[in-house]
């Protein structure tokens, strides 16, 4: 799992690639976690154009970050998924809150 | 055709990716499209990743059965653990249950096997282990 991350006002921008399992999920939420104590970020734009694999512990993770971000009343965004990440996105009902781009 | 493998390996979250890169390789045997192998390699990684943090808790010393089998387009797969086993199958299978809240799961993992797979079965017993059974109709498969 890679990341890249960029900062504009309130917004976060992270660029997530590689594969997003029970394996790589807790480094990613210490990852994303670590960028959200910065409580001026108030919307998380994810990225997910680069991923290649994502499990129910990726929809876990994001989930979480959505939760937090609710919780400051912030939002999270997700954009550029491709088929597969899309089918389970819509096979897990996802985008019922989690915005997409 | 007919084809059969077995491999046996240790309870390391690692091994998920190993996992799913083995049963994506056999499975492109029956010539399944990109979306059923995606499904595949997905379901398979929802059962491995059961089987560790779920049947081992997390040790990682403890051994995670695959054994896959094609039958004129019918891939079978079943994942073995002989870890704590589950007390409340259909509980489990719910959406959005996790018996493990405090790891953020999602809770979909039975779900998704369900979903992407045309067939599942889950045999356990309490404190001995548990077996998924799975099986998809490869459409254009031999």
């Amino acid at each position: 799992m890679e990341l890249n991350a960029q900062k504009r006002g309130s917004r976060l921008f992270v660029q997530l690639s590689g594969e997003l399992d029970h394996h790589s999920a807790e480094q990613t939420r210490i990852m994303l976690d670590t960028m959200l104590r910065d409580i001026s970020v108030r919307e998380l734009i994810l990225d997910l154009s680069g991923m290649s694999f994502m499990d129910s512990a990726g929809l876990g993770v994001i989930l979480g970050r959505f939760r937090k971000l609710s919780m400051r009343g912030g939002k999270l965004i997700v954009k550029g998924m491709n088929a597969s990440v899309d089918r389970i996105f819509r096979m897990s009902g996802i985008y019922a809150i989690v915005e997409r781009q | 055709m007919y084809n059969e493998m077995e491999i046996r390996f240790l309870s390391l979250s690692g091994n998920e990716g190993f996992a799913r890169a083995v049963a994506s390789a056999f499975a492109s045997q029956t010539n399944p499209s990109i979306e059923e192998l995606s499904d595949i390699r997905t379901a398979v990684s929802e059962a491995v990743t059961n089987a560790i943090i779920h049947g081992y808790e997390q040790r990682t010393n403890e051994t995670v059965l695959m054994r896959m089998t094609i039958r004129d387009g019918i891939l079978s797969i079943e994942v073995h653990d002989d870890g704590c086993g589950i007390e409340d199958i259909d509980l489990a299978r719910k959406p959005f249950y996790t018996s493990k809240p405090e790891l953020e799961r999602s809770g979909m993992g039975f779900s998704v096997m369900e979903a992407f797979m045309d067939r599942l079965s889950v045999q356990s017993e309490y404190g001995k282990g548990t077996t998924v059974m799975m099986q998809k109709r490869i459409a254009h498969g031999i």
